[in-house]
């Protein structure tokens, strides 16, 4: 069974190194870069993992996370937060929104990469 | 400085405030005028007259009284008026003139 | 005996004189001589108008039926001139410094010119002085029957008599009443006439009086005991009609128009109240000296029947001295004559000015262009108004019968006239007094007395009995005699309290819950405080609000067009502008006058302008006078307005700098982590790609040569970010030298052009207008130039039409050069334009990936050039526009 990560990142050459580290772990990746309509291609994609910046155009990640929270069938989906900005005060937002995981730009792949697996072994074990 | 020196010297700022009191003084009693002349015409009212069947006023001796009355009224706007004239003509070019007018 | 022939013979001869010294008077008067006609003396004995044929007959006959009671008419008015210094000098001084014509004129003036209240006034006294008119007929046609009664040739009918009585006195008041419309309303003249008969009038009494004295009672002491044993020989008066009576003789000596006419109107030096203030009470005394005496006299002598009016007549006559009745009837005579006249006169200028002028100038609105004489038309308004009232008078003596005893009739007209008394006192003492108050107040007063004494007094069934004694439909509260049911008065003791006092509370109560208009409140300050700031009546002035009264005037007098280009012509004189209406300067009134004189004559422009004048001189004294008031309220208003329009202008001011300061410290706050995200961005790239490079093998060299481009790129835009960061902060903190120089503004602009279109896709095209660019410039050019490169940049970035296309135009706007930077794309929404300038204020989505501080540096460098950058709003697309420094630019070649 193959596996599908949903990226949703603007900054083009961020999506491009993410995409590369996935899809030689064999991952299929989709990748977005708006934020408006983020929720709908989610649901769309039915991805088994998303990863989701926090500054995008039109929709900030936070709100789409909530949004996604929302509905019944995607409180599960693990939600794998990068940002930017890195303060304390988003990480709080963001596990109030209810991350699986947020993680602080730059990172290194290795970090990544971890933290695609845990979340994804999580989710398969529920 | 001796004491007479000095009374020369107060006596002029003395006789105007002197003057101006005079003025109103007689303003006041200028006012008082007609109060009297009521209260004076009013004392008849106060005789028994003919329903009391003893010893009304007789009608000479009202009439001696209400004329003399009216005589003493018309003297002293005599003499006021004379003393209202004398006070005008001081008072042309006075700058007391206007609180002497109200 | 007299016959009655010789009787008129001596009447006519009378008059002829009373003529002649009339003539004289205004003869001399008019040259300018005869200083005497202007003496405090002829001033006293004009008044003495106050002694009528009812004072000359009547007093004789009351105190006849009454004793002393009579006294009272003659203590009132001593009690008003004893104190003259409160009263009458305010009224005189008023009077003259308002040019006031009548009662009813001072009352008007003094309630804001309220015409109304002058019509009621002048109502009032009309009804009022008819009733006395016809008392006067009366006692002129009585005194002609005694001697008729005594004439063989019994010619005489006493209605025809009665007639021509009151034509004749209608002829003499038209005659010198009318004869000229003098500016002041004075008539020496006349004024002279009446103290010549005051004087005959006083004269005949004493002489009558001394005969008495001496010729039939031998003496004082004897006279003294005969008065004693006489039937009324106890003091015997009833206390309130006592104090009723010399009450409301004071109030109708101020009150009546004709004591107002001679008293104030006829006023020619305010210093004659000086005199006449203990010369009047002098002569009443005299007049009243001999009353009791004549009376005890007649009711001795005469027989039981005999009408006590008469005695003064009848009893020389029964002692067969018929020179001495003569005099007596010519003294009689006087009295009645002189009373007519000057009522005539007085209620004839009322009449005139408060009714038939305004309603003539009413009637005439209509016809634009009426230029009659108003002169004519005015003098013949009084004629007539004389005629009328002594019709009046004359049906009034007809319809009564003449029956009533005489001293009552004229009692029932004090009353009537009191009735002004509260507004005449209120408006001279009381600055809170207005005309709703005083027309409340007349009306009360006015309805309770034709109510409760003219109506029942008249008799002949003008109310029915059963309404005197039960009521108007059965309600006994309502008695005419006995109202609210308090019975046993004395009926005009009972009139005079519920008149005056009702009417005097309703003023007071009415003008304490009334709102003054302002015009009312100037004329308020002016009669209360009127020794405060008036010397004399002088030229013209007026103030503003007159002179809209004066252009409808003139309208109607020389016709709406030929009026509006005077008022306009003036206007231009004075302002320079034509749209409003002229300040009434006293040259402005002179020339007006001056105009309206053409047209109508001198004297009538003089008395119609001040008629809307007034002659008041409204001078800064007066208005600040008011001001202690009103304007001072007015002023207290408008600066808490003006505080509180400041305070909300503040407030504003507060919540603008409050709602920037939370913007600026948010953006403070993003600023940080703006900052951080700008820099992570890259660095999360560039470590990425450089982990990728190092950890992942077999990595092809096309992918290896891509991701190091990559991490070069993304280092290059961090070292771009950290650039413009330093170059902010350098701007920012005014560090920054400028390197000055001089060049073309198209040159600049070719080469930011090329330089920010050279990195683009090539889309964006420019527009430009190189004949408005031939501009040299000194300045920083290579700063200039990175603004422009900004703009333009930031057009091929963000405008969104599928042609994108920059016009840059080059303007003059008010003397400074401005370029307009606009694009042809959906622009920057309206709440972000305030943004705009500021750092890492980015619009939308960044597609392009900018730190968001190039426009924030583009003010920076253009503050520092000293010129500004603006966002433009309403161009359609984003429009920015750049003012170039004033002192850098210079005139095109």
């Amino acid at each position: 069974m193959s596996r599908k990560v949903l990226l949703i990142e603007d900054e083009p050459n961020i999506t491009e190194a993410i995409r590369f580290l996935l899809t030689r772990e064999g991952w299929q990746v989709e990748t977005h870069a708006e934020g408006t309509d983020a929720v709908q291609v989610i649901k769309a994609a039915e991805p088994d993992l998303v990863i989701l910046d926090v500054m995008l155009p039109g929709k900030s990640g936070m709100e789409i996370l909530r949004d996604l929270r929302e509905h019944q069938d995607m409180q599960r989906l693990p939600v794998l937060m990068l940002t930017a900005r890195g303060q304390s005060r988003d990480r709080e937002m963001a596990e109030k929104a209810g991350v699986s995981r947020f993680m602080t730009k730059p990172f290194s792949n290795a970090e990544v990469l971890t933290a695609v697996r845990d979340l994804h072994a999580q989710a398969s074990r529920l | 400085m001796t004491p007479e020196e000095q009374g020369e010297h107060r006596r002029p700022s003395l006789f105007l405030e002197r003057q101006s009191y005079r003025r109103r003084r007689l303003m006041d009693a200028a006012r008082l005028l007609p109060f009297l002349g009521a209260a004076l015409l009013a004392v008849p009212l106060l005789w028994p007259d003919e329903s009391d069947g003893t010893g009304a006023v007789p009608l000479s001796a009202a009439i001696f009284y209400i004329f003399a009355c009216w005589a003493v009224l018309i003297l002293i706007n005599v003499v006021f008026g004379f003393a209202a004239r004398r006070l005008a003509a001081r008072e042309k070019g006075d700058a007391e003139a206007d609180t002497w007018q109200r | 005996m007299a016959t009655l022939n010789v009787l008129i013979l001596v009447c006519l001869g009378y008059v002829v004189l009373l003529f002649g010294v009339a003539f004289a008077a205004d003869r001399l008067a008019a040259a300018g001589r005869g200083k005497w006609l202007r003496s405090p003396l002829i001033y006293t004995l004009s008044l003495s108008i106050y002694c009528t044929a009812w004072t000359f007959y009547g007093a004789v006959g009351n105190a006849a039926r009454s004793g002393l009671e009579f006294v009272t008419i003659y203590l009132g008015p001593t009690l008003v001139m004893v104190g003259w210094w409160w009263g009458l000098r305010k009224l005189v001084r008023v009077g003259r410094s308002q040019r006031v014509t009548s009662i009813a004129d001072l009352i008007s003036s003094r309630y804001g010119k309220s015409n109304t209240l002058a019509i009621c006034v002048t109502t009032l006294a009309v009804v009022g002085g008819t009733p006395y008119i016809a008392l006067q007929l009366q006692s002129i046609t009585l005194s002609f029957s005694i001697f008729a009664e005594a004439d063989p040739t019994g010619l005489y009918r006493e209605g025809s008599s009665v007639f021509w009585v009151a034509a004749g006195l209608a002829v003499f008041a038209i005659l010198f009443g009318t004869r000229n419309l003098d500016v002041n309303e004075r008539h020496h003249g006349v004024v002279t006439a009446i103290a010549l008969e005051s004087v005959v009038k006083l004269f005949a009494l004493l002489a009558v009086g001394i005969f008495v004295v001496w010729g039939i009672a031998g003496g004082l002491a004897p006279m003294m005991e005969r008065i004693d044993a006489s039937e009324i020989g106890k003091w015997n008066v009833d206390a309130s009609r006592w104090a009723t009576f010399t009450f409301l003789s004071a109030a109708a000596f101020i009150c009546l128009p004709r004591m107002f006419q001679v008293m104030v109107v006829e006023n020619d030096d305010e210093s004659h109240l000086r005199t006449a203030a203990w010369a009047f009470p002098l002569y009443l005394l005299l007049m009243s000296l001999f009353v009791v005496p004549i009376a005890v006299i007649g009711l001795d002598l005469m027989p039981k029947g005999s009408n006590p009016d008469l005695f003064v007549l009848t009893v020389p006559l029964s002692q067969g001295n018929d020179w001495l009745a003569m005099l007596s009837f010519i003294g009689g005579f006087s009295s009645a004559t002189s009373m007519v006249i000057v009522t005539a006169m007085a209620l004839s200028t009322m009449v005139s000015n408060h009714v038939v002028m305004p309603i003539w100038l009413s009637t005439h609105e209509g016809s634009a262009s009426v230029s009659g004489d108003v002169r004519t038309i005015v003098l013949m308004a009084r004629r007539v108004s004389i005629a009328v009232i002594m019709a009046l008078g004359y049906f009034y003596y007809r319809v009564s019968g003449g029956g009533a005893a005489l001293a009552s009739i004229g009692l029932v007209a004090f009353a009537g006239i009191s009735q002004i008394l509260p507004a005449l006192v209120g408006g001279l003492f009381w600055r809170g007094a207005t005309r709703t108050g005083a027309l409340v107040g007349l009306s009360i007063g006015f309805i309770l007395w034709i109510y409760t004494l003219l109506l029942p007094g008249m008799g002949g069934g003008i109310i029915p009995i059963s309404v005197i004694e039960n009521g108007p439909f059965g309600w006994g509260w309502l008695r005419p005699q006995a109202l609210f049911g308090i019975e046993g008065i004395d009926p005009m003791v009972h009139s005079v309290m519920w008149s005056l006092s009702l009417n005097t509370i309703g003023f007071c109560v009415a003008s304490l819950l009334s709102f003054p208009s302002p015009l009312e409140r100037l004329q308020g300050a002016q009669f209360v405080n009127v020794f405060d700031h008036s010397v004399a009546p002088q030229g013209w002035t007026g103030s503003v609000a007159q002179s809209e009264d004066l252009m409808i005037m003139t309208q109607r007098i020389l016709g709406v067009v030929p009026a509006q280009e005077f008022f306009q012509a003036e206007a231009e004189r004075q302002n320079g502008r034509t749209g409003r209406l002229p300040e009434p300067t006293p040259g402005f009134l002179q020339r007006l006058e001056r105009e309206l004189s053409g047209s109508v004559g001198a004297a009538t422009a003089h008395a119609m302008i001040g008629q809307i004048v007034g002659g008041a001189s409204v001078s800064v004294e007066d208005l600040l006078a008011v001001a202690d008031e009103s304007a001072q309220l007015l002023e207290y208003s408008s600066q808490l307005e003006a505080k509180s329009n400041e305070l909300s202008r503040t407030a504003l001011k507060l919540r603008e700098a409050n709602t920037k300061l939370t913007q600026v410290s948010k953006q403070k706050d993003a600023f940080l982590s703006q900052v951080s995200h700008e820099l992570r961005t890259p660095m999360t790239s560039i470590r990425a790609f450089s982990e990728i490079l190092r950890d992942t093998d077999g990595l092809s060299a096309e992918e290896q040569t891509r991701y190091a481009a990559i991490i070069h790129d993304e280092a290059l835009r961090l070292t771009r970010l950290l650039d413009d960061l330093l170059d902010l902060s350098v701007l920012e903190s005014g560090q920054v030298s400028l390197n000055t120089g001089d060049g073309s503004l198209s040159a600049v602009l070719d080469r930011a052009i090329s330089g920010a279109l050279a990195g683009g896709d090539g889309k964006l095209s420019v527009r430009r207008v190189r004949a408005s660019e031939r501009i040299q410039l000194h300045t920083d050019l290579d700063r200039l130039g990175q603004v422009f490169i900004n703009l333009i940049s930031n057009a091929q970035k963000y405008c969104d039409a599928a042609l994108p296309e920059l016009t840059i135009s080059t303007h003059d706007v008010g003397g400074q050069v401005v370029i307009d930077f606009v694009d042809n794309g959906s622009g920057i929404p309206a709440e972000a334009q305030a943004l705009v300038f500021e750092k890492f204020a980015r619009v939308g989505s960044d597609k392009a990936g900018g730190a968001g501080l190039g426009l924030a540096i583009c003010r920076e460098i253009m503050q520092r050039l000293g010129g500004d950058i603006a966002y433009l709003p309403g161009q359609g697309g984003a429009a920015f526009r750049v003012s170039l420094p004033v002192a850098y630019q210079q005139a095109a070649q």
